[in-house]
């Protein structure tokens, strides 16, 4: 089981409150994904649920027992850290096999895990090695072997795959997924890349200044986003923004249309804005085109394939009527 | 860019960086060779340099009068007693300063190394009174613990670097992993921090074996260690500058040795967290 609850929880350093009173559930088996630009707080909500951070109020229960005074290493978690932290001096199989040594577990039990966990990352081969020897890649994964052998109630990532190179962070994503869907166990993950918040997560946390501003599936938070934040934070590229007398048209104080709901043709026609494109960006299978409305508002487009779009050639673009997403003056999402 | 550095300038450092190597070796030098002079062309003027005849007479009268092994085992005894003493008290302290500081810290460590800027001299007659209150005065005992606290400064001081460079995140894994603070401190701390273990202790000891303040002032004969040895030799029927420098030479040859060889780990050491 892994149940986790926040309570009003809050935390502070000196007089800066960086998480007002937060309440959160997570249920046993979630992926949960933190997000969140940096300095909104994911990262030290991840430290207090793992108890590496004392909370300055609230409760934080794990599987209905209050562990808020609870030591980290009594609360059942498990933690992937950014920069890996492996114990440099002790080699693949002694780091993986430490935090059952710890437990006081059985010689023999604990190689037969550390063996198992070795085999499940392809690490067999690596065992002998220390961590200096290693690439980025079987770094991270011996920490995730280093988690998986406690068989913890949750396991907690922070931005565990930050210092990998782009090729390498899509592959550890799906292995992280693999791992999710093989073990069935909850996940925390912090990650400030809403890349990997929609691709890995069951439900995505989104924090901004240490308020959740929205809790949903990746789905709901991009069809449904509650506020502008959200709507702005979700999606790549990301939503654009029109206020203005476009907006108040549709009833709103700042009207959103994602870069994938528009449509663009080359005459006029019923509801298109005209625009000037100022910059084409090929993706061969897509292409974004950053443009400015007769307005003068900036818009980014993406269409599918190659539309032959150079600087300054002027078209025309609609919005998909039922994808727009109306905001009020303070940024929340105006019910339909 | 690295600039390119004129060979002129280059044989000009370099001639620079030996003679100031020479002019601080000089001393050291002169004394090995005078120890093997007779005490007539120990004081001639003018000094021959190394056209002399040598002899060995002077170690064989050196260890006739006094007994070197017993200095000795004193020096080993004190320096290594108070190093073990002071990474003991100092590797819990430099943990809490490096990894769970408070607003003080700062200024306690500033603190301690006021402490070395103190005079000896300043404190020598309470200490003194208190040695020879508590028996303590030409023990070994003693000398460990006032070798202890006036070391304990520079120890903590150098461990606190060392630590300070191990990355918090390792420790908290530690943790996470269900490590209790001692199985932190065993496990993951001291194996990583085991250079600068090494180098402080080496370090230390040197400082200790070299001591000769209180060394001097709190013994007289039964923990004498190796500088109340060479003291003995300057006495007041005259100075034997020949026998004076056989004992000086014995005194330093080990500590000399230590040092010549675990030379990288000193500089490393002494400059650790200056260049990073």
């Amino acid at each position: 089981m892994g149940t986790i609850t926040l309570s009003k929880v809050t935390k502070s350093f000196g007089s800066t409150e960086v998480i007002p009173p937060l309440d959160l559930e997570i249920n046993d088996g979630e992926f949960v994904v933190f997000v969140g630009p940096s300095g909104c707080g994911k990262s030290t909500l991840l430290r207090l649920i793992a108890g590496l951070e004392d909370v300055t109020s609230g409760v934080i229960e794990i599987d209905g027992r209050d562990a808020t005074r609870i030591p980290p290493a009594r609360r059942g978690l498990a933690m992937v850290f950014q920069s890996y932290a492996l114990y440099p001096h002790m080699t693949v199989a002694k780091n993986i096999a430490f935090p059952l040594k710890m437990a006081g577990v059985d010689k023999k039990v604990a190689d037969e895990k550390v063996t198992a966990a070795a085999k499940v990352l392809n690490l067999t081969d690596y065992l002998e090695r220390r961590p200096g020897q290693l690439s980025g890649g079987q770094r991270q994964r011996v920490a995730i072997g280093r988690a998986i052998v406690r068989e913890p109630e949750a396991f907690l990532f922070d931005e565990p795959l930050s210092n990998l190179d782009a090729a390498l962070r899509v592959n550890m994503r799906l292995e992280i997924s693999q791992l999710h869907q093989d073990l069935a166990t909850t996940m925390i993950y912090v990650t400030h890349d809403q890349v990997e918040a929609m691709t890995m997560a069951d439900k995505i946390v989104v924090l901004h200044a240490g308020h959740i501003e929205q809790v949903g599936s990746p789905l709901e938070l991009y069809n449904n986003p509650a506020n502008m934040f959200v709507a702005g934070f979700i999606g790549s590229p990301k939503m654009n923004f029109i206020g203005g007398e476009t907006a108040s048209a549709f009833g709103a104080d700042t009207i959103g249309v994602r870069p994938e709901h528009f449509a663009i043709a080359t005459e006029p026609s019923e509801g298109a804005w005209e625009a000037t494109v100022d910059v084409s960006e090929h993706l061969g299978s897509d292409t974004f085109f950053h443009m400015h409305s007769g307005h003068g508002e900036r818009l980014t487009i993406r269409s599918v394939g190659e539309l032959g779009l150079k600087h300054g050639d002027k078209v025309y673009v609609t919005p998909d009527q039922s994808r727009i997403h109306r905001f009020d003056a303070s940024g929340k999402t105006v019910a339909s | 860019m690295a600039r390119a550095i004129s060979t002129r300038r280059q044989v000009a450092v370099s001639v620079f960086a030996w003679v100031i190597a020479l002019a601080i070796f000089f001393p050291i030098l002169w004394t090995v060779l005078t120890s093997f002079k007779t005490e007539a062309e120990a004081i001639a003027s003018p000094p021959s340099f190394l056209f002399f005849d040598w002899t060995l007479e002077n170690y064989g009268e050196v260890q006739e009068r006094s007994d070197y092994f017993r200095h000795f085992m004193n020096s080993v005894v004190i320096s290594l007693g108070s190093t073990l003493l002071g990474l003991l008290i100092a590797i819990p302290a430099a943990w809490s300063m490096a990894f769970v500081p408070a607003k003080r810290t700062k200024d306690v460590l500033m603190w301690m190394l006021s402490t070395k800027m103190l005079p000896p001299v300043g404190v020598l007659i309470p200490i003194y009174l208190l040695f020879r209150d508590t028996g303590l005065l030409d023990t070994r005992t003693g000398l460990v613990i006032v070798l202890t606290l006036i070391n304990l400064p520079i120890i903590i001081w150098m461990l606190y670097t060392y630590f300070k460079e191990i990355p918090g995140e390792i420790l908290e894994a530690a943790r996470m992993d269900g490590a209790t603070l001692w199985s932190e401190i065993v496990h993951v701390l001291t194996p990583m921090a085991v250079p600068g273990i090494a180098s402080t202790l080496l370090l230390n000891v040197i400082l200790a074996w070299n001591e000769a303040f209180w060394t001097l002032n709190l013994t007289a004969a039964k923990a004498a260690p190796l500088t109340a040895f060479i003291a003995s030799y300057s006495s007041p029927e005259g100075l034997f500058y020949a026998k004076l420098s056989a004992a000086s030479t014995m005194a330093i040859a080990p500590i000399l040795i230590i040092g010549w060889f675990s030379q990288k780990q000193l500089v490393r050491g002494l400059t650790f967290g200056a260049v990073k």
